[in-house]
């Protein structure tokens, strides 16, 4: 018989879903800043591998010549994102949802398990409950990197004010960088996001809009079982 | 499902219907606000142009948005912070040209005619030369200078204190008006400065660049420094100085740039 289980709260899920736009905002006026002086890629021994980022990138998205309708749009939709994620973050901790989410000691072991598996080499999963070992790591540490943006974002927004925090991210030029390694840290983990939601399928995707999953009831004797495991140690 | 039988008792939902309506409700209220938030988002992409003035170049909402996040952010101003300084050791040889409006297209720029006209009055002004300027205690700075574009580099420039300055020509009673505009001789190139940022400790008229004269292409004989804001606002070749308690002209914000622009 189907049974309902409830999985994400209504702000998680609404946070989830405002985040995303915010986000791509962010990322498509943040490129026509950069855009002004697109000095970041990767060299070793004098040969560039990567140049951030090539013309056709530019030509492709319309990029070139924006800075200030970039400014204007990265300077409202900050503040999206940053209302946006404190909400997520003091609703995780007042509703004690943190525990299912920050990684426990056992977690950067499990997570492992967790890619064999979904890689197809290993058949098994370690038990779990809401998140297994890898999300708990990949949505602790997106939490973090927006934590970051914010921080490093501020440090070279108003580097005279907030001198401290310019200070702490190691100065203009590394905050500077960290901002721009975090934006691209952010598309990394959207495909990989996609990919795996696509994978897990509708009743998984489906819960981050309504909130709850449809489980036969043989697996929920089977998963009652398993979180007494998980809660053992 | 205990329910006090008023009416009719309601036969208790079934799984099934109950998966649905919980379904209908949450897409139904997924996609009207997804559907809102494309509405909004393309409402801004469209929305008119601000009219041309002080401030052009932007969108209406954006345009608001700026200045008010500029009033929220004038909150954590203070003189108590300051921009770092370095050794002059690590100041660029060969500083930056990153623009010459006001100046390139001003071919009968004769330094020994220059004064710096201080707008007093309706009609009134002061003239003041530069050797006067001069001999008012020197400031030295060597700091990180920051473009709106990205880049900066560390220069070092030497000058009067633009608080000295306003204190020795007795200017006190005018600079507490909320803004100070300067112009370039020619009025090609103009800038607005809020108060705090003027009186603030860093900011110098600056005649000296690694202890030398200041060359032309870097605003000779005299230019604004002004550490607590982005290079657009570091006017070169000061030619007039003006108060006022509205926002002066300023030649980037009309172009769709923050008016404030502060670091």
């Amino acid at each position: 018989m189907k049974e309902i289980k409830e999985k994400h709260a209504f702000l998680m899920r609404w946070t989830h879903w405002v985040n995303f736009p915010a986000l791509a905002i962010m990322i498509w006026s943040g490129m026509f800043i950069y855009w002004a002086n697109d000095a970041y890629g990767i060299s070793i021994f004098g040969i560039t591998y990567i140049k951030f980022f090539p013309e056709w990138f530019y030509n492709y998205f319309h990029i070139p010549q924006r800075l200030a309708e970039g400014m204007a749009y990265h300077f409202l939709f900050m503040w999206f994102f940053f209302i946006n994620g404190l909400v997520y973050i003091v609703y995780t901790i007042v509703s004690g949802a943190w525990r299912e989410l920050i990684p426990q000691k056992n977690t950067f072991k499990e997570a492992w398990l967790v890619l064999l598996h979904d890689l197809h080499i290993k058949k098994t999963i370690p038990p779990q409950k809401k998140y297994n070992a890898a999300q708990r790591i990949a949505y602790t540490a997106i939490i973090l990197m927006g934590f970051g943006s914010i921080i490093t974002g501020l440090a070279i927004y108003k580097p005279v004010q907030f001198y401290w925090l310019c200070w702490l991210c190691g100065g203009y030029h590394f905050a500077r960088i960290i901002h721009f390694a975090l934006t691209i840290g952010y598309v990394f983990f959207f495909v990989i996001h996609i990919l795996q939601v696509a994978l897990a399928g509708w009743n998984n995707f489906r819960s981050v809009v309504s909130g709850f999953e449809v489980i036969e009831n043989k697996e929920k004797v089977k998963e009652e079982k398993l979180s007494e495991h998980g809660t053992a140690d | 499902m205990e329910q006090p039988t008023k009416k009719k008792v309601k036969a208790p939902l079934s799984i099934e219907q109950k998966i649905k309506r919980r379904n209908l409700i949450s897409f139904g209220v997924f996609f009207t606000f997804g559907g809102g938030a494309v509405a909004g988002w393309r409402w801004l992409l469209h929305s008119p142009e601000e009219t041309a003035g002080i401030t052009g170049g932007s969108k209406q909402p954006l345009r608001r948005a700026l200045n008010k996040t500029e009033l929220f952010f004038r909150n954590f101003f203070s003189n108590n912070h300051l921009v770092k300084t370095y050794d002059k050791e690590r100041a660029a040889k060969t500083v930056r040209i990153n623009s010459l409006i006001g100046i390139e297209d001003d071919k009968d720029f004769d330094e020994k005619n220059w004064k710096l006209e201080v707008r007093t009055g309706a009609t009134d002004s002061l003239h003041i030369g530069i050797e006067e300027i001069k001999s008012l205690p020197k400031t030295e700075i060597v700091f990180d200078f920051k473009c709106v574009e990205g880049w900066d580099q560390i220069q070092h420039w030497g000058g009067v204190k633009l608080s000295d300055f306003l204190s020795h020509f007795k200017l006190d009673k005018l600079s507490e008006k909320n803004y100070m505009g300067l112009e370039t001789p020619n009025g090609e190139y103009y800038v607005g400065l809020e108060r705090e940022s003027v009186l603030h400790p860093q900011t110098i008229l600056a005649y000296e660049m690694n202890g030398e004269q200041i060359t032309n292409d870097h605003g000779a004989p005299l230019r604004l420094i002004i550490p607590v804001k982005y290079g657009i606002k570091n006017l070169k070749r000061i030619g007039l100085m003006s108060f006022s308690d509205q926002r002066p002209k300023d030649y980037w914000a009309e172009q769709g740039y923050d008016y404030y622009s502060g670091l």
